[in-house]
C-alpha cells in the first residue's frame, strides 16, 4: 500500500464537501436535526415518578378515612381520579391504564384506629410498568408510615407525653445532579443517542451511493487508495458533525443549564474520537452493502435501538446478564456517554476516563481500518460478482 | 386486481435481488429482540454502595446491615473518613454512600434524635431515584423498630402505637419484573422501524433511479401502485411481527393473556399509520439521503415520545397534546393490554379507534400527496 498522501485526499474532501452542499436538506438535517431533537427532548422527558393516577374505595366514609384520603389528595406522587364505592369497579379502570394504583381502605378503619388497633388497608398496584409499580409500592408505604406516626403521636400528646421525638432523621444527597433533574441527565444521554444515529447514518450512504450509480468504478480507476478514499470521505462529516455537537452543547448549556464542568479541550477530544468512530461504522455498513436500501436498514438497525438501551442511556448497564454487558462494549455510545457524564457533570479528569478513551481510539481504528481492508478486498472480488450476476 | 398483483410480483422480485436483504428483514428482528430483551431491564439490584461508618457502634452496625441485607445495595468498600467517598462516586465504583457520624448509638440510647446521610450519583437519575426510595424505605423500617422498641419500655402509659398496615398486591406482574413491561415495547418499535424504513424508500427509490417515469407511463392506476407497493410491507410485517411475539412468548415467557387475533388485526392498524408516514415522506423526498434522514426524524419521537420508557403523563402538558399524535403512544398501551392484561376490545375499543382514525388520516394525506405529485 502506497503511503497516504494530502495531494490525493484534497480532491476527495473538495469533492465530498461539493456533493455535501449540493443536498441542503440533508446538510440541515445533518447540522440542526440533533440540536432540535435535543430541544424538543429534553423538555419532553423525564424520569420523575410522579402523578401517579390513584382511584380510592372507601368502603369505611368516616371522617378518619377521609381525612387519610386528603394525603392521597394532597401529595405529588399521586394524580387522585376516583373515588369508587366497590372493589370490583378498580377492575375495568386498571385494565385500561385509567388508573394504576388503588387504596381500599376497610369498613372497620376507623373504629379500628381509634381502639388502637392497627388496621389495615389493601394497595392495588399496576405492576405491569415495573418501574412505576414499585416506585407507587414505596409511596403508599412512606405516606401510610407518617401517617401512623402522626396519629400515635397525638395519642401521645393527648396522654400528656409530648416531646417524644421521632428516633431518626435521614439527610439524602444527590451528587453531581443535587435536584434530580432529568435535564443533567438526560443531555448527555441524548447527545450520545442522537449523535450516534444521525452520523452513523450520513456515511452510511457514501460509498453504497457511488457503488448504485457506478461511479465507484471511476474512483477505482483513480489511483487513489482506500484509505486515502475513507479518511477523505468521513473528515468532511467530521468537521460537519462536530458543528452540530457543539450546537448540541450550547442549547444544553443556555436552555437546560448544563454547564461542563470539566475541561473543554478534553471533551473535543472525546467528542472528535466518537464521531470519528461513529462515521466509520457508516463508512463500514457503506462498504459492506449494495443497495442504499440495505445500507439504511442496517444502519438503522445498528444504532437507533442498540444505543438507545445498550449504552447505559436510560438502562443500568450492571443490571443486565453478563453475556449482553459483554456485548454492550461494541456499541461506542457507551463509552461516549461515559466519559460524557464524567466531563460534563462530574467534572473529572483524564485519570479518571482514560480507559474510555482507549476503547474510543480503539472503535475508531478499528471502523475505519475494516472500511478500508473491505473497500481493496471489493477492489478483487469486482469481477466474479460481476460474472454471476450476468 | 391483476395490476394490483403484478407490481406486488416486481417488488418481491426487487427485494429478493438484493442478497442481504431479507436476512436484514426478518432473522435482525428477532436478534434484536434477544438482545434487548435481557437488556431492557429497569429493575435495580446491588447497587454498588460504599459506607462509612464513623460511629461503630452495635447500633450503626445494625443499621448498616439493614441495607447490605436487603438485597438492594451491595456493599463495595467501607471507608473511614467522608473524603475517601469522593473516590468512588467519582470513577463510577460505587453509585450510593451511606455515613453514619459519630455518636449515632449514643443519641438513640439517650432519646435524642440521630441522623444518616444517604448519598447518590445523581448523574444516572433513574437508578439514583430507585436507590434512594429503597434506603429511605430500609431507613423507615429501622426507625419504627426503634420506636416499638420504646413503647415496649414504656407500656406503663397505656398507649399502644398504631401502624396502619398496607397490603400490597401487585396485579398483571406479580413479581414486578420489568421485562413483561420493557418486551412487548421493544416489539411495537421493532414493527414500526422496519415498515416505516421500508415503506419510506420504496417510491423515492423509484424517483431516484428514473423508473418512475416508466411506471406511470403504464395504465396502473395510482391507487393501485400503493396499493401493489405497500401489500408486500404489510406482508413483511406481520410475519415478522408473528417471529417477535413467539420470541417473546416461548422464549422470555411473557405472558400472553388477551387474544392474539385481536393484536395482529391491531398490528394492521398500527401498520397503516406506518406505512402512511413512510409513504409520504417516499413523497417529499428527493433521494433516498433525505428520506432516509426524514424517517429518522420521524423515528425518534415515536421512541421517546410515545410512553416505551419515559412516561407520558411526567411530559409538560403540551408535550402530552403532542403525543396524540404519535401512533405508538396507543399501540404500545394496545400491545401491552393485550400480553399483560388480557385486556380485550371493551377496555381497547377508544385507543383503537384513536389508532384508526390517525391511520386513515394519515394515509389519506400521503395517498392526496402523491397524487399531486403524480400531476
Amino acid at each position: 500500500m502506497k503511503p497516504l498522501s494530502l495531494r490525493c485526499l484534497r480532491p476527495v474532501i473538495k469533492k465530498e464537501f461539493r456533493q455535501i452542499r449540493r443536498d441542503a436538506r440533508s446538510l440541515m438535517f445533518m447540522i440542526f436535526l440533533p440540536a432540535f431533537m435535543l430541544l424538543m427532548f429534553g423538555y419532553a422527558l423525564n424520569f420523575d415518578v410522579k402523578h401517579i393516577p390513584l382511584a380510592v374505595v372507601d368502603e369505611d366514609s368516616s371522617r378518619t378515612s377521609r381525612d387519610l384520603v386528603d394525603k392521597f389528595r394532597t401529595t405529588e406522587y399521586f394524580d387522585l381520579k376516583a373515588v369508587l364505592g366497590k372493589t370490583r369497579e378498580i377492575d375495568p379502570l386498571m385494565g385500561r391504564e385509567a388508573i394504576r394504583a388503588a387504596l381500599v381502605i376497610p369498613p372497620q378503619f376507623s373504629e379500628d384506629l381509634l381502639a388502637g388497633r392497627s388496621p389495615s388497608v389493601q394497595v392495588i398496584v399496576d405492576g405491569s410498568n415495573a418501574m412505576s409499580g414499585t416506585t407507587a409500592a414505596g409511596y403508599v408505604g412512606a405516606i401510610l408510615q407518617s401517617y401512623s406516626q402522626r396519629i400515635t403521636l397525638e395519642a401521645l400528646e393527648r396522654r400528656g407525653l409530648a416531646g417524644f421525638a421521632v428516633p431518626l432523621s435521614q439527610e439524602v444527597r444527590i451528587w453531581y445532579n443535587p435536584e434530580l433533574r432529568s435535564a443533567r441527565f438526560l443531555v448527555p444521554g441524548l447527545m450520545a443517542f442522537i449523535l450516534m444515529v444521525i452520523v452513523t447514518v450520513s456515511t452510511a450512504f457514501s460509498v453504497v451511493r457511488e457503488k448504485e450509480r457506478g461511479t465507484m468504478d471511476q474512483i477505482r480507476l483513480s489511483s487513489i487508495s482506500p484509505l486515502e478514499l475513507i479518511l477523505g470521505k468521513v473528515i468532511p462529516y467530521v468537521v460537519i458533525s462536530l458543528a452540530s455537537a457543539h450546537l448540541v452543547l450550547l442549547l444544553g448549556e443556555i436552555l437546560f443549564g448544563v454547564g461542563i464542568r470539566g475541561s473543554y479541550p478534553l471533551l473535543l477530544l472525546a467528542m472528535a474520537l466518537f464521531l470519528t468512530g461513529a462515521l466509520g461504522q457508516g463508512i463500514l455498513i457503506s462498504a459492506v452493502t449494495r443497495t442504499q436500501q440495505v445500507a439504511f436498514l442496517i444502519a438503522v438497525l445498528t444504532t437507533l435501538l442498540p444505543t438507545f438501551i445498550l449504552s447505559g442511556f436510560v438502562f443500568p448497564i450492571r443490571n443486565m446478564p453478563a453475556a449482553v454487558q459483554a456485548i454492550t462494549y461494541l456499541v461506542p455510545g457507551r463509552y461516549f456517554l461515559a466519559a460524557l457524564r464524567g466531563i460534563i457533570l462530574k467534572g473529572v479528569g483524564f485519570g479518571a476516563v482514560w480507559p474510555q478513551f482507549l476503547l474510543l481510539v480503539g472503535f475508531a481504528a478499528l471502523s475505519l481500518g475494516a472500511s478500508a481492508a473491505r473497500l481493496r478486498l471489493g477492489d478483487e472480488e469486482r469481477p466474479r460478482r460481476r460474472r454471476r450476476v450476468r | 386486481m391483476r395490476a394490483v398483483l403484478s407490481i406486488i410480483w416486481k417488488e418481491f422480485v426487487q427485494l429478493r435481488r438484493d442478497p442481504r436483504l431479507f436476512p436484514v428483514i426478518f432473522i435482525s428482528p428477532v436478534l434484536q429482540l434477544l438482545l434487548l430483551g435481557y437488556a431492557a431491564n429497569l429493575d435495580v439490584r446491588d447497587i454498588p454502595s460504599v459506607v462509612c461508618d464513623m460511629d461503630r457502634s452495635q447500633a450503626s452496625r445494625g443499621f448498616v446491615d439493614g441495607f447490605a441485607n436487603s438485597g438492594y445495595f451491595s456493599i463495595r468498600a467501607r471507608v473511614e473518613r467522608m473524603e475517601d467517598i469522593d473516590r468512588y462516586l467519582d470513577n463510577g465504583k460505587a453509585a450510593m454512600a451511606f455515613v453514619v457520624p459519630r455518636g449515632f448509638g449514643d443519641k438513640l440510647a439517650g432519646g435524642k434524635q440521630a441522623s444518616v446521610m444517604i448519598i447518590a450519583d445523581g448523574a444516572e437519575s433513574q437508578s439514583a431515584t430507585i436507590g434512594v426510595n429503597y434506603a429511605t424505605m430500609i431507613a423507615g423500617r429501622y426507625t419504627q423498630r426503634v420506636i416499638l422498641d420504646k413503647f415496649e419500655r414504656i407500656k406503663a402509659s397505656g398507649v399502644r402505637p398504631v401502624l396502619v398496615d398496607s397490603e400490597v398486591r401487585v396485579w398483571y406482574n406479580p413479581e414486578l419484573r420489568s421485562r413483561n413491561f420493557m418486551i412487548p415495547g421493544v416489539l411495537g418499535l421493532i414493527l414500526m422501524i422496519m415498515t416505516l424504513s421500508l415503506a419510506s424508500m420504496g417510491i423515492v427509490r423509484e424517483k431516484e433511479n428514473g423508473t418512475m417515469e416508466q411506471l406511470i407511463v403504464t395504465p396502473i392506476r395510482p391507487h393501485q401502485l400503493i396499493v401493489g407497493k405497500l401489500l408486500p410491507f404489510v406482508l413483511i410485517g406481520l410475519v415478522e411481527a408473528a417471529f417477535v411475539v413467539a420470541v417473546a412468548k416461548w422464549w422470555f415467557l411473557i405472558p400472553v393473556r388477551g387474544s392474539v387475533p385481536l393484536l395482529f388485526a391491531l398490528s394492521l392498524a398500527f401498520m397503516l399509520n406506518t406505512l402512511g408516514i413512510g409513504l409520504f415522506i417516499s413523497t417529499i423526498s428527493r433521494t433516498q439521503q433525505q428520506a432516509m434522514f426524514t424517517t429518522i426524524f420521524f423515528i425518534m419521537p415515536m421512541i421517546l415520545l410515545g410512553g416505551f420508557v419515559f412516561p407520558i403523563e411526567n411530559m409538560p402538558r403540551f408535550f402530552q397534546l403532542v403525543s396524540h399524535a404519535i401512533p405508538t403512544r396507543y399501540f404500545f398501551v394496545i400491545i401491552r393490554g393485550i400480553l399483560l392484561r388480557g385486556a380485550g376490545w371493551p377496555e381497547l375499543w377508544d385507543q383503537a379507534a384513536a389508532l384508526l382514525v390517525l391511520g386513515a388520516v394519515l394515509f389519506f394525506l400521503s395517498v392526496l400527496r402523491f397524487h399531486k405529485k403524480l400531476e
